[in-house]
């Protein structure tokens, strides 16, 4: 049947009249069997629709915006710029009337929690109600958007909609650092980044030529989302989920579409098919992540994110380093004669060696007398376990060679000691070096260098920390947790596992080594993501690794198995050669030190050499020896200073702040369309592509995240601009022009006002060049809106307006709405004087009720470290967000965990809320503090006092009835605290933040109560 | 005269917006809370309330319930591949070389007049059998804690949709109008336990966030911030909230703004859980019997037999939907062991709640589930010993129990293989038995939707089938 016959036909004609208005019920549509009915009214719509011609356009949010002719008013003295003239115009279509303007008091509040979310001071007040200038409210308004506070208040929904958080989900929901990011987000809203530089650098900032560090952390947007820890999940089941939380989360931050429907078949209602979700999901499926991450901490890839204060201590340290290393070269320069003396003063002496000492945990020289020199650490962890006091079954440690006599054999650094496939040396319960700990994140970095003479290709286990037995082995290896060095099918093999296959790592040679001869093997591992970052030395030469297993994610460690040498893993895998000169260092030792540790020459044989032909770790080797026996204080100075700033560079960096970000691999991972949307159906193999209903990529962009992220950002796109400015909107007047602010396909709302949202939209997206004003800006947005006369008229309600449009949808009166979570607790501290303004750093852990974690939290973080001090006064934004506990006196006003991207906002009124407001501490120390100010700072008579918190909180002063109940209210506590001292003293402790200076105490106690009922008052919580 | 005073100031304030004066107002004003649209109950409810005893971390189904004598001759033997048909397995086991077979350590017998199968972990429960009804023939999606737990109790594997008890408080609404409608509360018990839960096992999704469940704090206050501070006494608060309300009322009346009413009834109703929510707690005037009944756990707070007691005490109260969650069943290794442990927390309190609700008459309309997010598996997770082994998560078969409002006593529906590893009769998905619990309490679980994201939701997704079996 032709589409025109359904349709166009006219309503006798047309077969869609006929079938929903069948009375037969086979005919009906939509199908009986369907619970799906349409009622008359939808009937009717359709019918009318059909009779009128049936047009038919794209849905609305899909054409690109325009910027109409502004509509004719009657009242013409009421616009004060372009949004009221579209308000007002269907306010006289309606036969409304706009409000009066509020007052002064009531707008600079309403501006002032708009603008930095927290309340105006008196003085703030005063001055504003005293200017008499025409632009004084433009002044506030300025004076606020220049306040660091906006970029703070902006970040509170951005973080909602970009699912911050400080833990990572899911069932383990450890710990992340990501507040690099978050504080990127206060930045780029203070300077006021034009926006769509704001989206390109979240998207795509790490593929900008010549991306800068900022640019590079910016997207870590994508990475916000929850990660997955549990153990014995399918990790390509999460990688792709993570991959879809990027789609859909992009999708409805920048385009207020409802992507995801189109997951798992062809989008039900908006033009979106099956495959061109997955061409979308395309773009982001290409980072080197795994779908299983890590327990504690953030996962790869991330990266160092310096801040500029720390950038620039980098720099310097850089240029000490390289100070440092010239004058160390004139000093060896000016000792270069002292050093030929020297070495030529050398004695024969075949076991004369230099080795690196530095950071070296333990030597043993393995001769058959050997006695370990093991060298205490700061790191306890390294150390022999000690005796606890109350260990009744402790053990020491018998240290030794065990099972056997060592018998000496000639070795490159003297005398080695022959292992026989029975002995080996036991060092004892040390060295448990751990890959993360439950309570840190710390980089263990550790080198062992040995040398092996491997009597065949098996020769077993070199050292070990793991138990001495095995139940099961893959090719020849033991399966057993641990790790350990080993020489087994020619190769040498470098084992870490917690559990074999499914978390540990595990590499080996490529190339085989030849037996019976002397070798030296050199294990470096730097304590992170140990995939990329293990390497084996043999010779002094860097190994090709073949890595069998890597992915590790869990933390783990084994203080109580001893440090073995020639054994582990079982009786089969003792070592059967020869071994000599075990060193562990606790650092990544300098490329030349590794040269030095693989030169087997002792210093007399290679003084006879002439200098251009000694190899580079001969040179250092001797070179060092002299340092150290003969080397000026100056030079034995200037390599110290050398040593020190290297080291002192490397703390640096690893207390840099880490945030997880995107970065491409190289060649990208293939995508699929995925049945049902299901990781393990993948169907055909999909290209990068835009949804066809959108417009098209224009050409000369990449086709990769950064092309998607520029032509998203571009005027033209259709729904850029819209949704941005919607959810400006939604924010000043607590519903967005359209209602779904996530949703702008056909099943959400039409707009209220959809001239106007274009309007505003272009005006936005390109800016006024006419004006010199720029495309994008965010503060120019904002400052249109909150100047018009729509923004400021009074937020009172008649009965018949309240009637007529209960959800102020027309904008006939002001915003009226409780407060975010946020700015309820942030206001309380700041009228208390408790708030402690330091923009950024890591989150906070303020009060919370104790146990919290207790009850449900994963085995090992069920703590919750409560700060002392400032950071139990921070704003609310820096406040540590667990997703799957969240903090409560947030949870119970509407704050979003995050396990997801929120744009909507959700508002409710429950008792809970009022039990917070009353008893949680935050709020009684906050009233406790106000009533000090109240004291201090309100006057000498309790009328005064209290108008005076009323106006500090409220920004009114109160009425004369209000004055009066809330004088009878403190007069009766005063009372009843006379009556019971205990009780006042009682109140007074409550929270950390003393009372500073001389109070009468119950005087103080009834103050407090009396603070507390005006934080309590409705218009406290409420903009309005 | 003053009272007088007061209550004709508020006569005024309240008739502004059209509401009679007391407590009918402040019920008045939180009916209007937004409820589902349409007629709900969509026909005669046979239960009025839930209890939803959930036994976090997959309960092992060969322990406790489902007796496979057959298993002994493959003792330690391979699972035969045939069995396990390459289903996937939790990365936990994948790398297995071998996956013998571990027949339960535990002896089973057969109960009461339906002469149900019950292992000897179990003695009281086996007493009840002819009161509850099996489902051997659970299953679901999921193969991991977090995913399994979240598809149970929202229907979906990912954060984001709202529990079972929030769908259940959007349909119907409360009935006790000084305690929350949907209660939660959480058990560890002698094991220990690693295994977390999460707020969104609650949490209301997509719904206003009132329809959330309540979690009972075990604290000294069981509802957050409950208690008075220190310093403030109960004539303190109540003078407080009498002058926060005539305050809140003149704004009422200068702005006309109908939040400012339902503010002033939600701190009511604050006033009243401050003393509703004490009073359920305060156990000091049950019997001696009670405690008997529940056994040795019954008197220490955050047991999940004190916290039966507080069940049957809230389905006493109208509270809608009550949910437990006993954490510590994830036996991946000394399964006998440490499950031993977890029957001692459970089984005495679980039995005891349905027979306490059976003599107060109250069994008849409140539906009670016992259950968890998965099985285990067949075969030994480690290595298996004479007297040890381990399982694994298993979600293609488990058992859970239902007793009461709606459904049929004495039944066991469903059979599993001679593995307990697939289902061989009537398969019941997690989607069904949520469908099956709505449908006790008189809703259909394809009308009851909400929309969010330009689409109709409900808690079954586009599934779920009643387990007509099983109906009363």
């Amino acid at each position: 049947m032709a589409a025109g016959q359904s349709f166009q036909a006219g309503p006798d004609e047309s077969e869609l009249v006929k079938r929903i208005t069948s009375e037969d019920e086979l005919m009906r549509m939509p199908p009986v069997s369907s619970t799906h009915r349409l009622t008359r009214d939808e009937i009717g719509l359709l019918v009318e629709w059909v009779r009128q011609g049936a047009q038919w356009q794209k849905h609305w949010s899909f054409i690109p915006p325009q910027k109409g002719h502004l509509p004719a008013v009657r009242l013409n003295e009421w616009p004060k710029n372009e949004i009221d003239a579209f308000i007002l115009a269907r306010l006289e279509s309606e036969g409304l009337q706009p409000s009066p303007e509020a007052d002064r008091a009531t707008l600079i509040r309403r501006l002032s929690f708009d603008l930095t979310g927290l309340p105006p001071t008196l003085k703030e007040i005063d001055d504003f109600q005293s200017d008499k200038s025409a632009n004084a409210y433009e002044k506030v308004v300025d004076r606020l958007l220049a306040s660091t506070r906006f970029g703070e208040r902006m970040a509170f929904r951005w973080l909602d909609a970009a699912r911050y958080a400080d833990t990572n989900g899911y069932q383990i929901d450890g710990d992340r650092y990501m507040w690099r990011w978050r504080d990127w987000v206060i930045e780029s809203f203070n300077q006021n980044k034009p926006y769509d530089k704001f989206v390109v650098d979240q998207l795509a900032g790490d593929l900008m030529p010549g991306a800068t560090i900022e640019q590079r952390l910016a997207t870590a947007f994508n990475r916000n989302h929850r990660i997955n820890a549990e153990g014995g999940i399918v990790p390509e089941e999460y990688r792709t989920e993570y991959v879809i939380d990027r789609v859909d989360t992009t999708a409805t931050v920048f385009m207020g579409l409802t992507v995801g429907c189109a997951r798992c078949h062809s989008h039900k209602y908006d033009p979106i098919t099956h495959q061109e979700y997955y061409r979308l999901s395309a773009y982001f499926n290409n980072i080197a992540e795994d779908g299983r991450a890590f327990d504690w901490g953030n996962s790869p890839p991330e990266m160092a994110a310096p801040d500029a204060a720390q950038q620039r201590r980098l720099s310097e340290l850089d240029v000490d380093i390289a100070a440092a290393r010239q004058l160390f070269a004139q000093e060896l320069a000016a000792s270069a004669d002292k050093q030929r003396r020297w070495e030529k003063s050398l004695k024969p002496d075949s076991n004369r060696h230099w080795s690196p000492e530095e950071d070296q945990l333990i030597h043993l020289s393995l001769d058959q007398s050997s006695k370990p020199e093991i060298k205490r650490s700061d790191k306890s962890r390294h150390n022999r376990v000690e005796k606890k006091k109350d260990d009744k079954n402790f053990k020491p440690d018998v240290i030794g060679f065990k099972d056997g006599e060592p018998q000496p054999v000639p070795a490159p650094t003297g005398q080695g000691t022959k292992f026989d496939g029975k002995l080996y040396f036991d060092l004892g319960r040390i060295g448990d070096f751990r890959y993360k700990s439950t309570s840190e994140d710390f980089k263990e970095r550790f080198a062992i260098s040995i040398w092996i003479n491997p009597e065949s290709g098996n020769a077993g286990s070199i050292i070990t920390k793991m138990p001495d037995k095995a139940d099961e082995h893959e090719a020849g290896m033991p399966r057993t947790g641990g790790w350990g060095l080993f020489f087994m099918d020619g190769k040498v093999h470098f084992n870490m596992v917690r559990e074999w296959g499914y978390d540990g790592y595990r590499a080996e040679t490529e190339n085989s080594l030849p037996v019976n001869q002397w070798h030296h093997v050199m294990l470096l591992f730097d304590g992170t993501q140990p995939y990329n970052r293990v390497n084996l030395y043999v010779d002094g030469l860097r190994q090709t690794l073949k890595i069998n297993q890597g992915n590790f994610h869990l933390y783990w460690g084994l203080p109580g198995t001893p440090l073995r040498i020639g054994a582990g893993g079982g009786a089969d895998m003792r070592f059967k050669g020869a071994m000599n000169d075990l060193r562990i260092y606790t650092r990544i030792p300098e490329d030349d030190e590794i040269a030095v540790l693989a030169c087997r020459e002792p210093l007399d044989k290679i003084a006879g050499k002439d200098a251009p032909e000694r190899s580079m770790g001969e040179a250092v080797k001797l070179r060092n020896a002299f340092i150290e026996a003969e080397g000026s204080k100056e030079l034995k100075q200037s390599n110290q200073r050398l040593r020190d700033l290297r080291s002192e560079k490397q703390r640096f960096e690893d207390s840099l702040p880490m945030v997880m970000i995107m970065q491409e691999m190289p060649d990208p991972r293939p995508a699929y369309l995925l049945k049902r949307g299901s990781y393990d159906a993948p169907a055909e193999k999909v290209e990068r592509g835009v949804p066809a209903i959108l417009p098209a990529m224009p050409p000369g962009l990449p086709n990769n995240r950064l092309g998607l992220a520029v032509w998203l950002a571009g005027p033209e796109h259709p729904l850029t601009s819209r949704v941005a400015v919607n959810r400006i909107w939604q924010m000043l007047f607590g519903t967005g022009l359209v209602k779904t602010t996530d949703d702008f396909g056909s099943q959400g709302e039409l707009p209220s006002h959809p001239e106007l949202l274009d309007w505003l939209a272009v005006d936005f997206s390109r800016g006024a060049p006419g004006k010199g004003e720029a495309a994008w800006d965010l503060k120019r947005l904002i400052k249109k809106i909150v100047t018009s006369a729509a923004y400021r008229q009074s937020s009172k309600i008649s009965t018949q307006l309240l009637q007529r449009d209960p959800e102020n949808r027309l904008v006939a009166r002001g915003p009226r709405f409780r407060l975010p979570a946020e700015m309820i607790r942030d206001q309380a501290l700041s009228v208390a004087g408790l708030l402690v303004e330091k923009i950024g750093g890591p989150s906070v852990k303020p009060y919370q009720p104790e146990g919290l974690y207790k009850d449900m939290a994963f085995g090992g973080l069920t703590g919750y470290d409560r700060d002392k001090g400032e950071g139990l006064w921070r704003r609310s934004l820096y406040t540590f967000w667990k997703r799957t506990i969240l903090s409560p006196n947030m949870a119970v006003f509407d704050a979003s965990a995050r396990e997801f991207c929120t744009v909507r906002d959700t508002r409710t009124n429950t008792p809970l809320q009022s039990l917070n407001l009353m008893n949680d501490v935050t709020y009684i120390e906050a009233a406790r503090m106000l009533a000090g100010r109240m004291i201090n700072e309100g006057g000498e008579k309790p009328a005064q006092r209290i108008a005076w918190a009323f106006r500090t909180v409220t920004s009114r002063p109160p009425s004369e009835k209000e004055l009066q109940v809330l004088l009878r209210n403190f007069d009766k506590q005063l009372a009843s605290y006379n009556a019971t001292q205990k009780e006042s003293e009682k109140l007074l402790l409550i929270g950390e933040k003393r009372n500073q200076g001389k109070f009468n105490r119950i005087e103080l106690a009834a103050y407090a109560l009396t603070a507390s009922l005006i934080l309590n008052l409705d218009e406290a919580v409420t903009k309005q | 005269m003053k009272e007088l005073n007061n209550l004709l100031t508020r006569r005024h304030f309240f008739s502004r917006f059209g509401l009679g004066i007391g407590t009918a107002a402040l019920v008045s004003l939180l009916k209007n809370d937004l409820l589902a649209d349409g007629q709900i109950p969509h026909f005669a409810p046979k239960a009025k309330r839930v209890i939803y005893l959930f036994q976090a971390g997959g309960p092992s189904q060969l322990d406790l319930w489902d007796y496979k004598p057959q298993l002994e001759k493959y003792r330690a033997q391979n699972l035969p591949d045939s069995v396990r048909g390459g289903q996937r397995l939790t990365g936990m086991t994948s790398f297995q070389s071998s996956f013998p077979v571990a027949p339960s350590l535990f002896k089973f017998a057969q109960y009461g007049k339906s002469g149900a199968w019950v292992s000897d972990l179990m003695p009281h429960t086996s007493k009840i059998v002819d009161q509850i009804s099996f489902i051997k023939s659970m299953h679901t999606e999921q193969i991991n804690h977090d995913p399994a737990q979240t598809f149970a109790l929202t229907g979906f594997q990912l954060a984001g949709r709202p529990s079972l008890g929030a769908w259940i408080s959007y349909g119907l609404g409360s009935v006790n109008k000084n305690l929350p409608s949907f209660i939660v509360m959480v058990s560890v018990g002698r094991n220990g336990g690693d295994q977390p839960l999460y707020d969104r096992l609650w949490g209301s999704g997509f719904l206003p966030s009132r329809y959330q469940g309540v979690k009972f704090h075990n604290g000294p206050d069981p509802v957050l911030y409950l208690s008075n501070p220190p310093g403030v006494s109960k004539q303190v608060r109540r003078q407080f909230l009498d002058d926060l309300s005539q305050l809140n009322e003149i704004n009422a009346n200068e702005y006309g703004d109908p939040e400012i009413p339902s503010r002033i009834a939600r701190y009511e109703m604050a006033f009243q859980m401050q003393s509703s929510v004490p009073d359920l707690t305060d156990l000091s005037k049950e019997p001696e019997k009670t405690f008997e009944k529940y056994g040795p756990d019954a008197r220490k707070p955050g047991t999940f037999a004190f916290n039966c007691i507080l069940a049957r005490r809230l389905a006493e109260r109208d509270v809608r939907f009550i949910q437990l969650f006993h954490r510590g069943w994830d036996q991946h290794g000394g399964l006998p062991k440490n499950i031993a442990k977890q029957a001692l927390d459970t089984d005495q309190p679980s039995a005891a709640l349905i027979q306490d609700l059976a003599e107060r008459g109250l069994l008849d309309d409140t539906l009670v589930i016992w259950g968890g997010e998965f099985g285990r598996t067949v075969y030994s997770q480690g290595k298996l010993t004479a007297d040890d082994y381990g399982r694994d998560h298993h979600p293609r078969c488990f058992t859970v129990w239902l007793a009461g409002g709606g459904v049929k006593p004495g039944l066991t529906i469903g059979r599993t293989d001679d593995f307990s590893y697939n289902i061989a009769d009537d398969p019941v998905h997690a989607h069904d038995l949520n469908a099956t619990i709505l449908h006790c309490l008189g809703i259909d679980h394809t009308r009851l939707t909400y929309k969010s994201q330009g689409r109709n939701f409900r808690l079954t997704d586009v599934h779920g089938n009643l387990i007509n079996q099983i109906l009363s």
